[in-house]
């Protein structure tokens, strides 16, 4: 099951990377003489409500989805490695703070704070730039439920045996903490960015759905799924539901690595 | 067929109303009730756009425009049965100009700057005097809806078709018919139904899936999806009523206290900027591609559907790059760059470049947004879209004035210039370019000021027209809101639903709901 969930992933990211080789139209350009035109040899997708390539955009936008949530999912799981590492070997003060930081971030409510930093950015950012600060926001607001996993990891390694040797071999705490124990943690590391990538995806659909994801003209997944607020019209054009479909697909690919990650710890 | 009585109206509202106090109406849901029960002295018909006479007979104006007379129809009861006098007009005018009600209805009273004074002249006639003579102030009447002085009920007992005779916070709102309503057809009191049900439902969506459902009878907004999609079905009648009065305009923050570079500040302020910006523009693609042909390109402060007071001289600024071109180069604007990718720079050396903020989740905009992005990069601007939550949107382009450009729309409830004081007056807070301005900043705002005023105490309509051609033409010259199109009224009712006459003045469908009737099998 994870090797077909680790292909069918490649897969989908080998087509999104040659999207330039295979996208008919550039991703921007707008067929201001066909709307909302049904699939075709010209567009197989159709096209969306300004006559953009529907086919194209899904390409683009799942390369940029694909790209930036793993990104930000490495960026949140290495902060939560980091933090973790570094709390549960300062002692028990430092464990609680972290403990206390990750519920006081964990009960935010990061759609808000999302909104609230997106209101204060430039408003003459580059629409990369704003790609770049969604998807870093993302990153560096995902590190709280990690680090609880991390944290909880890290104190029952440093109560585990082969530690206790290692310290009577006069290993220092630094050598004891990226020697010994963190090579244990990689493990749990990689299953939590598995687990955050899906959630990145989601929240980046999520903020397009609300019209406050990647700007435009860059498509993303979010922002192509906001055509299907339409139900009506998109039940009558099914071809609109390929980039949800898409969203799913690779969601479901990561939830398998997990679940069968999860066995294999 | 003859009409037939009784049956139940339902339709949809998007908000539930903060108060159903007649005087404190502030939103289009508050406004719909208080069209439906309230009464008053005179209505502009939402079809001829005429003023007609309701509660009162006749009315003339005195003491040059300082004062209108009223006469007013005698034996009529407010639903609760109380009698109808002069003494109402007074109370009404009295709870209108109460500083401490802060009415927005009474605001359009309140220009001259002295009070406002309501006197009977016997049971059946009143005088309302104002501090200086009011252009149309006659007008003004058709948002005030008379309040009894004497019934125990205060507000709710009401002179209109309707009265308010349930109310479920968050689900719906139950009008009753008025027993005492005053207008008869046939012998019988109107209106014809029994009641209207309004329905509290923000999504559009459910309230499109409930019309198709027959659980609500009307829709009086129509976006132009769901207006194609309804075309395309049998059950129901879809009308394109024509053009409104609402408009869809983007403007360049032009205050010179704006924290934004200085550079900018000069292309904005600059009329050959603006005019190039507008002529690259295709207005004909917004209409057809965003609004799928159901909108018209827009011209200036009116619609042509202000058949009196639009200058119909006016056309929209044409799709022309090579004018745009002209512009540019004559404020020092130039290509830079490989041909296929220029950039334009201005005579300094900056790349032009700007950012529009518009509101999240209004696909309409978002469109048009993106449409602009495109029709700019063939004059070498680049146009950088910023979506906002709208209150964060109005923080920036009333408070902080934090944002270059904007683009957003403009709704016009009154057909009188008077309405658009507010928005075109230099010292008004609402001047979106360059608001709360001391002193005129620029010669043209200066004119424009002097017209307004001036058209506001002249009672000679043909003159206040003249004045307020030369206000349009100024406006469209000077272009510092660029506007681009004016969306159709988009209606759908049930075939069962008789009487229907939309109109493209709110509200649509149900400015005639008195002789609205359902018909059963």
């Amino acid at each position: 099951m994870r090797r077909s969930a680790a292909l069918l992933l490649m897969a989908i990211a080998l087509a999104l990377l040659l999207a330039p080789y295979v996208a008919p139209h550039p991703y921007a350009t707008q067929f201001r003489e066909a709307p909302n035109a049904r699939a075709s040899r010209q567009f197989p997708l159709g096209t969306d409500a300004l006559g953009r390539d529907r086919f194209s955009r899904m390409l683009y936008g799942g390369r940029i989805s694909l790209l930036f949530a793993p990104a930000a999912a490495l960026v949140s799981s290495l902060l939560a490695l980091c933090l973790a590492l570094l709390a549960g070997c300062l002692g028990r003060r430092a464990e609680r703070l972290a403990g206390i930081a990750a519920d006081v971030c964990l009960s935010l409510p990061w759609l808000f704070a999302l909104l609230a930093v997106r209101a204060v950015l430039p408003l003459n950012a580059a629409p990369w730039a704003t790609v770049l600060a969604t998807f870093g926001l993302l990153g560096l607001l995902g590190w709280a439920g990690p680090t609880r996993v991390i944290l909880a990891a890290v104190k029952r390694h440093l109560a585990s045996d082969f530690v206790l040797f290692a310290r009577a071999g006069g290993c220092s705490g630094w050598r004891v903490a990226v020697v010994h124990v963190l090579p244990n943690l990689l493990p749990l590391a990689f299953a939590q960015f598995l687990v955050t990538v899906p959630a990145f995806l989601l929240a980046e659909a999520n903020l397009g759905l609300l019209g406050l994801g990647i700007p435009e003209p860059i498509p993303s997944l979010g922002g192509l799924l906001r055509e299907l607020e339409n139900l009506s019209g998109a039940v009558a054009h099914p071809w609109m539901f390929v980039p949800a479909l898409l969203l799913f697909t690779v969601v479901g690919a990561f939830h398998l690595l997990v679940s069968a990650d999860k066995y294999s710890i | 067929m003859a009409a037939q009585w009784g049956g139940e109206l339902r339709f949809s509202i998007r908000d539930e109303p903060r108060s159903f106090h007649p005087a404190m109406a502030d939103t289009d849901a508050a406004e719909t009730i208080r069209y439906l029960t309230g009464g008053v002295v005179v209505r502009v018909n939402r079809s001829n756009q005429q003023l007609e006479p309701e509660l009162a007979t006749s009315w003339k104006t005195e003491s040059g425009g300082k004062s209108i007379v009223f006469q007013l129809r005698p034996g009529l009861l407010f639903s609760d049965g109380t009698p109808f006098t002069a003494d109402d007009v007074v109370y009404t005018i009295q709870v209108l100009m109460d500083p401490a009600l802060h009415s927005a209805t009474g605001d359009a009273f309140r220009g001259g700057g002295g009070a406002v004074k309501a006197v009977p002249r016997g049971k059946y006639q009143v005088t309302v005097m104002f501090p200086e003579p009011v252009a149309g102030v006659a007008r003004l009447f058709d948002q005030v809806a008379i309040m009894s002085r004497n019934s125990t009920l205060k507000e709710r007992a009401v002179l209109g078709a309707f009265r308010i005779a349930g109310h479920k916070p968050g689900s719906f709102i139950l009008l009753a018919r008025n027993p005492n309503y005053w207008k008869t057809e046939h012998g019988r009191r109107l209106p014809y139904l029994d009641g209207i049900r309004l329905e509290i439902q923000q999504n559009r969506e459910l309230e499109l899936l409930r019309f198709r459902r027959g659980e609500v009878q009307l829709i009086s907004a129509l976006s132009p999806d769901q207006f194609q999609q309804l075309a395309a079905e049998d059950g129901a009648t879809v009308k394109d009523a024509g053009p409104t009065l609402e408009s869809e305009m983007l403007w360049f923050n032009m205050n010179p206290s704006a924290p934004i570079e200085a550079y900018r500040k000069k292309w904005f302020a600059s009329r050959n900027f603006r005019l190039a910006v507008s002529h690259a523009i295709r207005r004909d693609d917004l209409c057809r591609v965003v609004y799928h042909g159901h909108a018209q390109p827009g011209i200036g402060p009116f619609s042509a559907a202000n058949r009196f007071w639009f200058n119909h001289s006016l056309k929209p600024h044409a799709f022309d790059l090579e004018q745009s071109r002209r512009l540019l180069a004559a404020d020092g604007f130039h290509l830079a760059g490989e041909s296929g990718s220029q950039t334009l720079r201005d005579r300094d050396g900056h790349a032009v470049e700007f950012s529009v903020i518009t509101n999240a989740g209004n696909p309409a905009r978002e469109r048009m947004a993106a449409m602009l992005q495109q029709d700019l990069a063939a004059i070498g601007m680049r146009l950088n879209i910023v979506t906002l939550d709208f209150p964060s949107l109005i923080e920036r382009i009333s408070k902080s004035s934090q944002y270059e450009s904007c683009l957003l729309g403009h709704v016009n409830v009154d057909l009188d210039p008077k309405g658009l004081m507010n928005v075109w007056l230099s010292s008004s807070a609402t001047h979106q370019w360059n608001p709360n301005q001391a002193e005129p900043a620029t010669p043209w705002e200066a004119e424009i000021d002097r017209l307004l005023k001036l058209q506001s105490t002249t009672l000679d309509e043909n003159r206040r027209k003249a004045l307020f051609d030369r206000v349009q033409q100024i406006a469209w010259d000077e272009a510092p809101l660029l506007y681009l199109v004016n969306r159709n009224a988009l209606v759908a009712f049930s075939r069962s639903l008789r009487n229907v006459e939309p109109s493209v003045l709110r509200p649509n469908l149900l400015w005639n709901a008195d002789r609205l009737w359902i018909e059963t099998k």
